[in-house]
């Protein structure tokens, strides 16, 4: 067995046990930004996807490039976006809901 | 491994250190926005290190520029544009779709890799193989698997378990041809095997989604989502990425661990929800009403006396509340009761939405503080102490009948609903909810019926308590 693969294993298996301690902390409340964000941080495929780039210089793998990058980048700005935009949503005090268009009826009288 | 290469895996080794900062920030949802931060900040190192290591490595042609710059632009604008719009009740669409391409990805990372190296004269290492084969395969089943869920809770694909003859013979036979193939490659490089394995893959993930009911769609997600980590891991392993397999094995951990939450939170084994059959889908059946002879129903009116002079209400949210969209209904009726001094709390059930934590997505949208959102095991001692349970669109999770043995839903972990002082179920006929089980709570003498569409319910509810006080 190589020193790389053993590398990689180590590395592997550290990153799970890392995973399982940090993950395992996340409240219920957050699950769903939780698999929204690690849903992102998969989108890291896409420096394997870019990566593709080096050697391709067939029709073939030009194709293959064009998808995975395609598909990565897809995942990792949708990703991100989405997350964001659900955390937002997340306060500990009700706020008034647009801020932009100013309601005279609701101002002052907000519920906090 | 060159110095230059050596390097730029130190910089990756840097972003995996923010994924895990990020995640941990997530901890709380204080810090978690932050978190997310931290990981784009990972994410920006990541991308920016590749960038520099194919402009260091020169061997890029233009048309590999164009195809690799066009591929990520087209792929951003359209995650960008689907995060955007994407309705919260659609999340788990959204989530499935992007496990789909993720998994797509790293299987195509891995498909690239075994071309180009089969064409090499040293031919393809055996670890190589072994570690294509398995991204191939968790890849391609994620990509497929995902797109049948997607178009499940899209409505796209009937939502309800589709089961037909011989569709355990069709899955053996996958198995066969894909172990099969893949160990012919172990002893001779050969493209075509591994075409096979990914075609078989490929249906293998549709045969793997479709005989799960709608019910289930939670746990299929964070399966899916597992499926994805581990995919991109081993894509991380084929090409010697520190950065994949770090972020994989973290995805892969977050996805696990849902699985297993939601499928204890539904009592179900993990391979009793695969074999399906289970979750019947969107349509509850309706039961014949004569039957329910001692069920109490109550207007607007009584209710919202009930509400207005509680001291302690407690909110029970099922999916039904979000299907009919009256989460920005509640949250009004909340708001109304909080003015008067009353103690309003949500008890949200972990299945309660489509994906684990999704009902708590939905009540933040309708600008209900997070505090107020408890989990199952800190709101069940609270219940004793309410002087109102508001049920709205949730069943199967409020059955008493859970706490005995001998039925479908025996063991199911449950909302104490029924040691509430007074209960009140908002809901639109006596149907029956996934588990196709009468819920005894109805029956229950504290409780009154409140029939109506839930956001029908909550606007006369809101205007009745608002005459009462106002």
């Amino acid at each position: 067995m190589s020193t790389a693969l053993v590398t990689d294993l180590t590395i592997f298996v550290l990153a799970l046990l890392v995973g399982f301690e940090v993950i395992g902390k996340v409240p219920a409340t957050l699950h769903t930004p939780l698999m929204s964000a690690t849903n992102s941080i998969h989108g890291i495929v896409l420096a394997g996807a870019l990566l593709i780039g080096v050697t391709a210089h067939t029709v073939v793998g030009y194709i293959l490039a064009f998808i995975a990058a395609l598909f990565a980048s897809a995942n990792v700005v949708g990703g991100y976006v989405v997350t964001e935009r659900m955390l937002k949503m997340f306060r500990r005090r009700p706020q008034p809901q647009v801020q932009a268009q100013p309601h005279p009826e609701l101002d002052g009288k907000g519920r906090s | 491994m060159s110095g230059f290469t050596g390097d730029i895996q130190l910089v990756y080794v840097l972003a995996a250190a923010c994924f895990v900062i990020g995640l941990h920030l997530m901890n709380s949802p204080a810090s978690a926005r932050r978190g997310n931060q931290v990981s784009i900040a990972g994410m920006v190192i990541a991308g920016i290190a590749t960038l520099i290591l194919l402009i260091h490595d020169g061997t890029v042609t233009a048309a590999g520029w164009i195809v690799l710059i066009s591929g990520a632009l087209i792929g951003s604008a359209i995650g960008l544009y689907a995060a955007r719009t994407i309705q919260m009740t659609a999340m788990p669409q959204l989530v499935s779709a992007f496990n789909s391409v993720g998994g797509g990805a790293a299987a195509l990372v891995a498909i690239y890799g075994y071309i180009e190296s089969e064409s090499n004269a040293g031919g393809v290492l055996g670890t190589t193989t072994v570690f294509t084969v398995l991204d191939v395969i968790i890849g391609a089943v994620t990509f497929s698997g995902s797109i049948i869920a997607a178009g499940k809770l899209q409505g796209l694909v009937p939502s309800r378990p589709i089961i037909f003859r011989g569709s355990r013979a069709i899955n053996a036979a996958l198995a066969v041809i894909a172990i099969g193939a893949a160990a012919f490659m172990l002893t001779t490089a050969s493209l075509p095997a591994l075409l096979i394995v990914v075609l078989a893959a490929l249906a293998f993930g549709v045969m793997l989604v479709l005989p799960i009911g709608g019910a289930d769609m939670p746990v299929v997600i964070s399966l899916l989502n597992a499926f994805t980590g581990t995919a991109v891991a081993m894509a991380g392993f084929v090409i010697g990425n520190w950065a994949l397999i770090v972020a994989g094995a973290l995805v892969g951990a977050s996805g696990s661990i849902l699985t297993k939450l939601m499928a204890d939170a539904m009592n179900r084994s993990l391979a009793n929800i695969i074999v399906g059959g289970f979750g019947t889908g969107d349509s509850a059946v309706a039961v014949e009403a004569a039957a329910d002879a001692h069920v109490r129903s109550i207007a607007a009116d009584d209710a919202a006396i009930q509400l207005a002079y509680a001291s302690k209400v407690i909110i029970v949210p099922g999916y039904g509340l979000a299907a009919a969209q009256a989460q920005y209904g509640v949250a009004e009726l909340a708001g109304l009761l909080e003015d008067r001094g009353i103690e309003v709390s949500y008890a949200i059930h972990p299945v309660a939405g489509r994906m684990p934590g999704h009902m708590n997505v939905l009540l933040a949208e309708a600008n209900v503080p997070y505090p107020q959102l408890k989990e199952m095991d800190e709101i069940n001692p609270e219940f004793a102490r309410a002087d109102v349970a508001l049920v709205i669109g949730a069943n199967d999770v409020t059955n008493p009948a859970a706490r005995r043995p001998g039925n479908d839903i025996s063991g199911m972990p449950i909302l104490d609903v029924d040691q509430a002082k007074s209960i009140i179920v908002v809901k639109r006929s006596m149907g029956t909810g996934y588990a196709g089980m009468e819920n005894e709570l109805y029956f229950n003498p504290k409780t009154s019926m409140y029939f109506a569409d839930a956001k029908k319910a909550m606007a006369e509810l809101t205007a009745a308590v608002k005459t009462l006080v106002g």
